[in-house]
């Protein structure tokens, strides 16, 4: 009983906060595009989802997800396993670099994958092949985007697997390949079942890439939803494809949430220093090349490619670009203050975003640490919702449903990082959760019979083992932060831009001046990004020695 | 007065009852062991006592109070678990300062008790040392240190020398008893080694299927088990069916003397291996098969074939030990028989 109390009492912060700030908005844009003088027109909602052209983009959206999840799989659980167990020169770095990708704005991804693979582009000189017309584009910029996805929640875990555990099954007389399979493989599941779920929701919903990449041939959901409300006003269609939207991801999410019970585990969790050992033979050091190779051709390509046509100016390689970024455009009222403004801005943002959801989900993932009851599981397939429902309904709900008091927050700048943070969520609890799950029950008995209170227990025994997982997920919670795009593009104020904004109108604009600022803008953007990132890896290390109080 | 009470304690697991209607008192400076096969709910009776697990009815009195609406960490009680559960991501130190942190205690008086505690304990200056470090026996060490440090009103062991080797347990029970002596500790341990049972307790009770089977000191528990089960898990094997009136008792293995003033009728009789002496064939009663000699030592084991019922064993001097295959015939001494029940 006072074990549910505490639960429930945890809960309420997160439950709150997506009352007010999640479900309030969206249920307001769906109101509003389906009611019609006060009553329900499921009728003419019926007409949408029977127009031909709808459902090819149904199926477009699913399929490319599916696709996308496979092959990011496919290509990243090696680099899970390498970054796991295998000590090697420039892993840090190499790691840190790795995550950049993902926290580049979905525009700017798109925008660097045109310049490798499109018109023009890198492969274009070189070969003459062009990507951009093909779903490959779209499928490799998914990879790319949701590579560190893998690595880091798999390769997370994985690392702290006790490597003695596989050790026990060979010397019980299974093959490498099967002692990994029945032993760790297993161990891995869920983390492998978070991620692909991860991946397989940004891919079903996205937007930046498919909006930049897909051309005329290929829409998702969300550039369809984008299209239908900022284009052509029609809310009644936009709010249909967002409860289909949301329809296929609670869907999702359900089967997930069902498999996930099956499968939980206690797993006896190891630092990860003691897993982690240089490559020994041909084999390893060839896997571990191939891996390099890869991330060097998928992931670096395109970032090098990005900065190089920062530099790139008409009159040579120069700094151009980047000291325009500091002046006011002078020929045009894209923006009210200079560009370069919108890095303070993002960071401000960013950081306030990322304790809100650190706050909101660090609460939530304690509530759900002890497994327990029906309610408790729905409330964690909620937490993953912001993830499958249309972020331009969220931004354009934000507008609409926080603007009257007692909660007139138009004019406040924490609305911005309120609808980053709803976005951080479900990764800071995605991220905690398992390990949380993972720590031995007992230990926390220990503490208490020690005379430790409940939140005691878990600031001295939860805390110190989490503290890892829980500044990866505050790395992704402030990743996801600066690179959100859909929501903030509708609510950011024109004198306060975020940078992924600000790269939007700046690619909006013709020009090879506006394009060289974007590609500079992004690039200081990928900066900032890495120098958090590489400081996050510095911090784990410290985190992780021994010595505590 | 008892310093630890249970009266009536009930706990049920879906259908089956961990512990059924449990009665239990352990006094000020008593060490209590209860002896139990797996399963028993030993756990259980510590796991009740400790907070961690409600009782479903009963109650739990510490010093005369009610416990049931203190959680576990206002309890004033110490565990040391079954397979210790040190804090991994702290040194020896940070382990044994724990509970003394959490009463508040300040950083000189932490520093002073985990001192004090690791040289009760025979690991002075370990303060530093990484729980990945010890070995098992240093952190079983630690573990009791740990318990110890908050000075908990009583001291609950979970198979405190489980997973210790023979040598180190045997010395290990001495020096636990002699510590909780001079320390005036009370002590509840459970545990399924009845070796160590006897040496640390001054009291055991025996437990099955969530019920106490019997409680005594260790020489009454031992001299006179309560019932078959008591007997068997105590290692005694020779237990048959008798029928006992006038001071003997009618068995399989013939008719076996029993002590004076032993209860008459149907009973259950236990004869202790050292209380069967092998006397050549032609003895009185019926001819026993030499089933197998097995060698302990100071003596020899021998396991005998009745023409009918269960295996006798007897406890032979290693020069009386017949062949395998012989014939013989046994006597019985009425000082090492034990009319059950």
């Amino acid at each position: 009983m006072r074990g549910n109390a505490t639960r429930l009492g945890l809960m309420a912060v997160p439950v709150a906060f997506f009352a007010v700030f999640f479900a309030h908005p969206v249920a307001a844009i769906v109101g509003r595009g389906l009611r019609d003088g006060g009553v329900w027109q499921f009728a003419k909602a019926g007409e949408v989802l029977g127009r031909a052209d709808l459902q090819r983009v149904l199926w477009f959206t699913t399929w490319q997800a599916l696709a996308s999840t496979a092959l990011t799989l496919l290509i990243a659980l090696p680099g899970a396993y390498v970054f796991a167990r295998y000590d090697f020169p420039g892993k840090r770095l190499l790691r840190a670099a790795v995550t950049v990708p993902f926290v580049l704005p979905t525009v700017v991804v798109g925008s660097a994958f045109l310049a490798l693979l499109g018109r023009g582009g890198l492969l274009d000189e070189l070969w003459g092949i062009r990507l951009d017309t093909s779903v490959w584009a779209i499928l490799l910029a998914h990879v790319f985007f949701n590579y560190a996805v893998v690595v880091r929640t798999v390769g997370g875990l994985w690392s702290q697997l006790d490597p003695r555990q596989e050790e026990a099954a060979r010397v019980l007389g299974a093959g490498r390949f099967t002692a990994w399979r029945r032993v760790t493989l297993p161990a891995l599941t869920p983390a492998v079942a978070a991620a692909a779920l991860m991946v397989f929701l940004f891919t079903f919903t996205s937007f930046g890439v498919v909006q930049i990449l897909g051309g005329p041939t290929f829409a998702t959901l969300e550039v369809e939803i984008y299209r239908q409300t900022a284009q052509l006003l029609d809310l009644r269609t936009a709010a249909v494809l967002t409860l289909v939207q949301f329809a296929a991801v609670g869907a999702v999410l359900a089967v997930h949430a069902k498999a996930v019970r099956r499968r939980e585990t206690a797993l006896r969790l190891v630092s990860p220093a003691q897993t982690s050992r240089p490559p020994r033979g041909l084999g390893q050091r060839a896997l571990l090349g191939a891996v390099i190779a890869t991330i060097a051709l998928l992931l670096l390509t395109p970032l090098a490619v990005l900065v190089e046509r920062s530099f790139d100016t008409p009159g040579g390689y120069g700094l151009d670009y980047y000291r325009a970024l500091g002046t006011l455009d002078e020929r045009g009222a894209a923006f009210l203050v200079p560009p370069i403004e919108a890095v303070w801005n993002s960071l401000r943002y960013a950081l306030a975003a990322t304790l809100i959801a650190v706050t909101v989900g660090g609460l939530a993932a304690a509530a759900l640490t002890r497994r327990a009851g029906r309610l408790v599981r729905g409330f964690d397939a909620l937490l993953m919702l912001p993830l499958g429902v249309s972020a331009v309904t969220v931004g354009f709900g934000f507008l609409i449903t926080l603007d009257k008091p007692p909660l007139d927050l138009r004019a406040s700048w924490i609305l911005v990082p309120l609808a980053q943070a709803l976005v951080g969520v479900p990764f800071v609890v995605r991220t905690m959760l398992p390990v949380l799950r993972a720590v031995d029950g007992r230990l926390r008995e220990a503490a208490a019979v020690l005379g430790a209170s409940p939140a005691r227990v878990w600031r001295e025994v939860d805390f110190p083992m989490v503290r890892r997982a829980l500044l990866i997920a505050a790395g992704f919670a402030f990743a996801v932060s600066l690179g959100e795009f859909g929501a903030t593009v509708f609510i950011a104020r024109p004198d306060h831009p975020t940078l992924p904004v600000a790269v939007a109108r700046l690619l909006g604009r013709p020009g090879e001046l506006n394009y060289g600022q974007a590609m500079a803008l992004s690039t200081i953007l990928m900066a900032v990004c890495a120098a958090a990132l590489l400081l996050l890896e510095r911090t784990r290390v410290r985190g992780s020695s021994a010595g505590e109080f | 007065m008892a310093l630890l009470k249970l009266d009536g304690v009930t706990v049920r697991f879906g259908a089956r009852a961990a512990l059924d209607s449990v009665d239990l008192a352990v006094a000020e400076h008593e060490i209590v062991c209860v002896l139990g096969p797996s399963g028993s709910g030993k756990s259980t009776l510590l796991r009740v006592v400790a907070g961690l697990q409600p009782a479903d009815t009963g109650r739990v009195l510490l010093a005369g109070t009610d416990l049931s609406g203190t959680p576990v960490h206002r309890r004033g009680v110490g565990l040391m678990f079954q397979d210790h559960q040190l804090f991994p991501q702290r040194d020896v130190g940070g382990n044994v300062s724990f509970g003394p942190r959490m009463r508040g205690a300040d950083r000189a008086e932490q520093r002073r008790r985990v001192a004090e505690l690791l040289e009760l304990v025979g690991l002075p200056g370990a303060q530093g040392r990484a729980i990945a470090s010890l070995s098992g026996g240093e952190q079983q060490r630690v573990a009791l240190a740990r318990a110890l440090a908050p000075e908990p009103r009583l001291l609950m062991l979970d198979e405190p020398l489980g997973q210790l080797d023979r040598g180190l347990r045997e010395r290990l029970v001495i020096e636990l008893r002699e510590l909780f002596g001079r320390l005036g500790t009370t002590v509840l341990a459970v545990t399924h080694d009845q070796g160590e049972a006897f040496a640390l307790a001054d009291r055991v009770v025996v437990m099955r299927d969530g019920r106490i089977a019997q409680a005594g000191t260790p020489l009454e528990v031992w001299r006179r088990p309560a019932d078959e089960f008591v007997a068997r898990f105590l290692g005694f094997d020779n237990v048959v069916a008798a029928r006992i009136a006038d001071g003997v008792a009618d068995t399989v293995w013939g008719r076996i003397p029993v002590p004076a003033g032993s209860p008459e009728g149907a009973r259950d009789l236990l004869v202790r291996p050292a209380g069967v002496r092998i006397t050549a064939a032609g003895g009185d009663g019926p001819v026993y098969a030499v089933e197998s000699c097995t060698f302990r030592g100071n003596h020899v084991a021998v396991r005998l074939r009745p023409p009918g019922g269960p295996l006798l064993e007897a406890e032979v001097p290693l020069r009386d030990a017949p062949e395998a295959g012989a014939e013989v015939t046994v006597a019985f001494a009425a000082d090492e028989v034990v009319v059950l029940g």
